[in-house]
């Protein structure tokens, strides 16, 4: 049983304030209506020129008729299919050279040369800062090379690719290292008498498929949308196709469609992605 | 006592060591040599020199008045959008931190952001042709918006919000509860807590987003190129006209001018945001 | 480690005020976190919370601090209902659990914020937080930062921020549950050695019940939202009133045993129950370390009160045993001299004192099957 104090008195000592339905209520309200408006406002401010876009898709040849024809073209429009092909190819082979290129290089500096973290971290956010036409104008002498040695068509891009993607990548990768403490994880497999290729591929890698997915889809949505590159350099992928097509004909129905399916499309795949990586928390988490 | 082997010596045995797990790292020393460093280097080196020998006077062509203009144009385009990219997207993270981490409006906002971050020039010229263009006025059509900078700012907005929340909404995360109910405990109101408090820990960070979206718009090409309305020239479309006046690629000394003048503007601005960065993971990580 | 310093006496430099809490309720939706909670705190008291996670210790304090609603009940303090008062115009020092000082501001700034929320000018309260400072034994951090300190240290910078402003109040929430182990103990006599100086009212909330008993006037053992006894240290521990706090406050052992006539039956021992009422049948009785004498054993006497040492806790002063009768294990508790008489593998007999025992809660028979498992709650 309870043993409690008994409450002195009850005749009541002079009320501070008069009750209002709670101070911390009204703050939670204030807080619910902020991000209504807010969230509402951005999301029509997206919508409305995106919806635009996909209504305009829609639009038949008689003012107020509708019709599909136009993403049936986005199989039949002379060029098109070919640069989403080539795109989408371009798209796998970054992000496996990517992978390939990046993860055995974080694992290894990270486990056996830490001081060289800074450096690749450097390097890796370098692409952010140099704006992709500055690098074009120094690609261009390379790639006139790559043209003359190895004419693998729009695919080379992806040497140009890799090094864009590299800091969404590595920011991912590094996130998802930290979450593993690679180095405990090392240590005690080495303990055990792994060697090194099977502590990276066997021990720390299969612990980091979330970080790999995460880095592969950024990378494939940078590749989806990219233009600047692929156009000065003379090579047509998809953004550089829709473009030719608006030269000719702006309001081509195709350009609309193929336009709101890329978007959709990476949109679903980063979507997608969002529930298979755990997310953190949030501001309005309470403490313990 | 047991027998304990001599170590080898000292020098010798690091040395050995070390090579072996530098070797590791050439592949990716190599690569972002060939297809970052390598570039870089050929625009600077193009830029300040004549093939021979250091010389500055392909710089002068950032002195012509039309490349001053379209250095102004670029400026004044990029600081504007950036300011007002980064209020609206701070506004915007926010709203989006203070909801359900695993939440519907999260995930959303952020797969959003992702693409449309990424996907800024042509399709995004599209979808405002098909709402505001001329021959379809779906929704309507403002002739204002064909005026520089208004109309390129709008769609420059509708990737730099975007940006602005994946950058800024880890900093508001950050933010502990433990300090504002410090603050309200100690006797602060909600003006206190974002003035004293609150907004001068969120303020570098904020800072070094505001950079990063000048930065991004800066180099922003692919949106002005499909845009195909007629709006004075940025220094990218400088550079483009630059490389391709001649019949296939070509590297001129102007376009290599005009990339160097535009490293260096970004560079600062690049510095200045790594330097806010410090302070912003210290404090809110 | 348990000193107990006693804190109830008067001083002449009391400065505490009268706490009192009266049929405070919380619920988030369906969930009840406090469920009429009643506590009248004497001026200058230190009153720790004590409970398992989700038991209502932390809401409690919230609600005093002002950071949450209470749906229903009143908080009295100093004679004035604050009930509806917003938690920046209560005057309360509040210590977080971990994380709460600034990290844009120095230490000295850190502590003298309070100070400027209200006006003070700079260099008085710049002399202020320094003064501060020094009670904590940290003057001469005064111009770092946040994370150039150790996690005591920061502790003791926030005890510090929540002192300067000459609060009314002393609210701790699990100070010390973020640090380890060595700057735990430090810290918390500290805090206590602190606190009878200043003369505060405070409600410190740990799940520690070590750290409750070592510091505390009076001990509030909670459970899901209720307050299952409220006593001093000694008493909690040595008369529990309840099965829970028995189990949750220092070591038991159970035992099974058999109910009648208004005592149990234990092992071939009678024990006196504390609740004469409990009705006949199987029960598991709850015996104290304390309350179980070993004699050591000569060979060929048998009973079920006869095993064999497995192992033996060196605690200080006193060391705990650990003894195999076969089909359960017992703990007993001695001196050290005493128990080096029994060493491990030795074989010994075993009295329990005739001290009053609670039963463990669950339907009698059905707590612990196969050997007894000992609960301990640290």
């Amino acid at each position: 049983m309870a043993a409690l104090t008994a409450p002195a008195d009850v005749a009541a000592p002079a009320v501070a304030e008069a009750p209002r339905g709670g101070l911390y209520g009204r703050r939670r309200r204030r807080l619910r209506t902020f991000r209504f408006v807010v969230l509402s406002s951005f999301a029509a401010f997206f919508l409305i020129p995106l919806s635009a876009m996909v209504a305009f898709s829609f639009r038949g040849t008689e003012p107020g008729s509708h019709t599909i024809s136009a993403w049936r073209q986005i199989g039949s429009y002379p060029g098109l299919l070919g640069a989403i092909e080539i795109t989408l190819e371009l798209a796998l082979m970054t992000a496996v050279v990517m992978l390939v290129l990046l993860v055995p290089t974080m694992i290894w500096v990270r486990l056996r040369l830490p001081r060289l973290e800074r450096v690749i971290e450097f390097l890796c956010l370098l692409p952010l800062t140099i704006p992709a036409i500055v690098l074009v104008v120094g690609l261009a002498p390379i790639y006139r090379q790559i043209r003359i040695h190895a004419t693998l068509s729009a695919l080379m891009l992806f040497g140009v690719y890799v090094v864009l993607a590299l800091p969404y990548a590595y920011r991912s990768l590094a996130a998802g290292l930290d979450v593993i403490d690679a180095r405990t994880l090392a240590e005690a497999a080495r303990s055990l008498g792994a060697g090194w290729f099977t502590v990276i591929a066997r021990v720390i890698v299969p612990n980091m498929w979330q970080a790999l997915l995460n880095a592969t889809l950024l990378t494939v949505a940078l590749v989806l949308g990219e233009f600047t590159i692929a156009s000065l350099l003379l090579y047509t992928n998809l953004q550089v196709a829709l473009y030719e097509i608006s030269r000719g004909s702006l309001n081509a129905g195709v350009l609309f469609s193929a336009s709101a399916a890329s978007l959709l499309f990476a949109f679903v795949l980063l979507f997608v992605l969002s529930y298979v990586v755990r997310a953190r928390g949030g501001a309005g988490g309470g403490s313990a | 006592m047991a027998h304990v082997e001599p170590r080898p010596s000292g020098s010798s045995r690091r040395a050995w060591w070390t090579s072996a797990s530098w070797t590791g790292t050439v592949p990716f020393f190599a690569y972002v040599g060939l297809f970052l460093l390598l570039p870089t280097g050929i625009v600077v080196w193009g830029a300040i020199s004549n093939g021979h020998g250091l010389d500055l006077s392909n710089l002068k062509i950032l002195a012509d008045p039309t490349v001053r203009m379209a250095f102004w144009h670029s400026i004044e385009l990029c600081s504007i959008t950036a300011v007002v990219g980064a209020v609206c997207g701070a506004i915007l993270s926010y709203a989006v931190a203070t909801g359900n981490p695993n939440g519907f409006i999260r995930r959303t906002y952020l797969a959003g952001s992702g693409v449309l971050a990424q996907f800024g020039g042509v399709t995004l010229a599209f979808a405002f042709t098909a709402a505001i263009g001329p021959t379809s006025g779906f929704l309507f059509h403002a002739s204002w918006f064909y005026s520089f900078p208004f109309g390129i700012a709008l769609i420059y907005i509708y990737f730099q919000v975007p940006l602005m929340l994946l950058v800024f909404l880890p900093a508001v995360l950050g933010m502990r509860d433990e300090w504002r109910e410090a603050t309200e405990n100690l006797g602060g109101s909600t003006w206190d807590f974002w003035h004293l408090v609150g907004g001068r820990l969120l303020l570098p960070a904020f800072l070094g987003a505001t950079l990063l979206l000048f930065a991004n718009a800066l180099s922003a090409y692919a949106t002005i190129q499909a845009w195909e309305n007629q709006i004075p020239y940025v220094v990218p479309q400088e550079i483009s006209k630059s490389i391709t006046s001649e019949v296939g690629l070509a590297s001129t000394n102007e376009a290599q001018a005009l990339a160097f003048g535009m490293i260096l503007l970004v560079a600062v601005v690049m510095t200045a945001y790594v330097l806010l960065q410090r302070r912003t993971s210290r404090w809110l990580h | 480690m348990k000193t107990e310093i006693s804190g109830t006496g008067s001083s002449a430099t009391r400065e505490g005020v009268e706490v009192r809490l009266e049929g405070l309720r919380r619920t988030y939706g369906a969930v009840v976190a406090l469920d009429g909670f009643d506590l009248t705190m004497v001026p200058g008291e230190l009153v720790a919370l004590l409970g398992p996670s989700g038991c209502g210790k932390t809401t409690t304090l919230r609600l005093l601090a002002g950071l949450e609603d209470a749906d229903d009940g009143r908080v009295i303090v100093g004679g004035t209902d604050i009930t509806y008062l917003p938690a920046s115009k209560r005057n309360m020092g509040m210590v977080f659990q971990a994380y709460s000082l600034f990290p844009h501001l120095t230490v000295a700034q850190n502590v003298a914020f309070g100070l400027r929320l209200r006006g003070v000018e700079r260099t008085e309260r710049h002399r202020r937080a320094l003064e501060m400072l020094e009670l904590v034994g940290l003057s001469s951090f005064a111009a770092r930062y946040a994370h150039q300190l150790s996690g005591g240290q920061q502790q003791r910078v926030a005890l510090a921020r929540a002192l300067a402003i000459r609060p009314r109040v002393l609210l701790l929430d699990e100070p010390l549950s973020a640090l380890d182990a060595r700057v735990r103990s430090q810290l918390r006599d500290e805090i206590r050695r602190i606190q009878l100086d200043v003369g505060i009212t405070t409600l410190f909330v740990t799940h520690d019940q070590e750290e409750a008993l070592a510091i505390a006037d009076r001990v509030g053992v909670m459970r899901e939202g209720r307050l299952e006894q409220l006593g001093s240290p000694t008493d909690v521990y040595s008369r529990p009133a309840a099965s829970f706090v028995a189990e949750f406050v220092g070591l038991s052992n159970r035992l099974e045993g058999n109910v009648s006539g208004g005592r149990v039956w234990v092992r071939g021992l009678s024990l006196p129950l504390v609740d004469a009422s409990i009705p006949d049948g199987r029960v598991v009785a709850l015996v104290r370390p304390e309350a179980v004498t070993l004699a050591a054993h000569t060979a060929g006497e048998t009973g079920s009160l006869v095993g064999s040492v497995i192992a033996t806790t060196f605690l200080g002063a006193t060391s705990r045993i650990t003894v195999d009768l076969g089909d359960v294990t017992i703990l007993a508790q001695l001196g050290t001299a005493e128990a080096a008489a029994h060493p491990a593998g030795s074989r010994v007999s075993l009295a329990i004192r005739d001290d009053p025992v609670l039963v463990a809660e669950g339907s009698p028979g059905a707590a612990g099957d196969g050997p007894a498992a000992v609960a301990d709650r640290a």
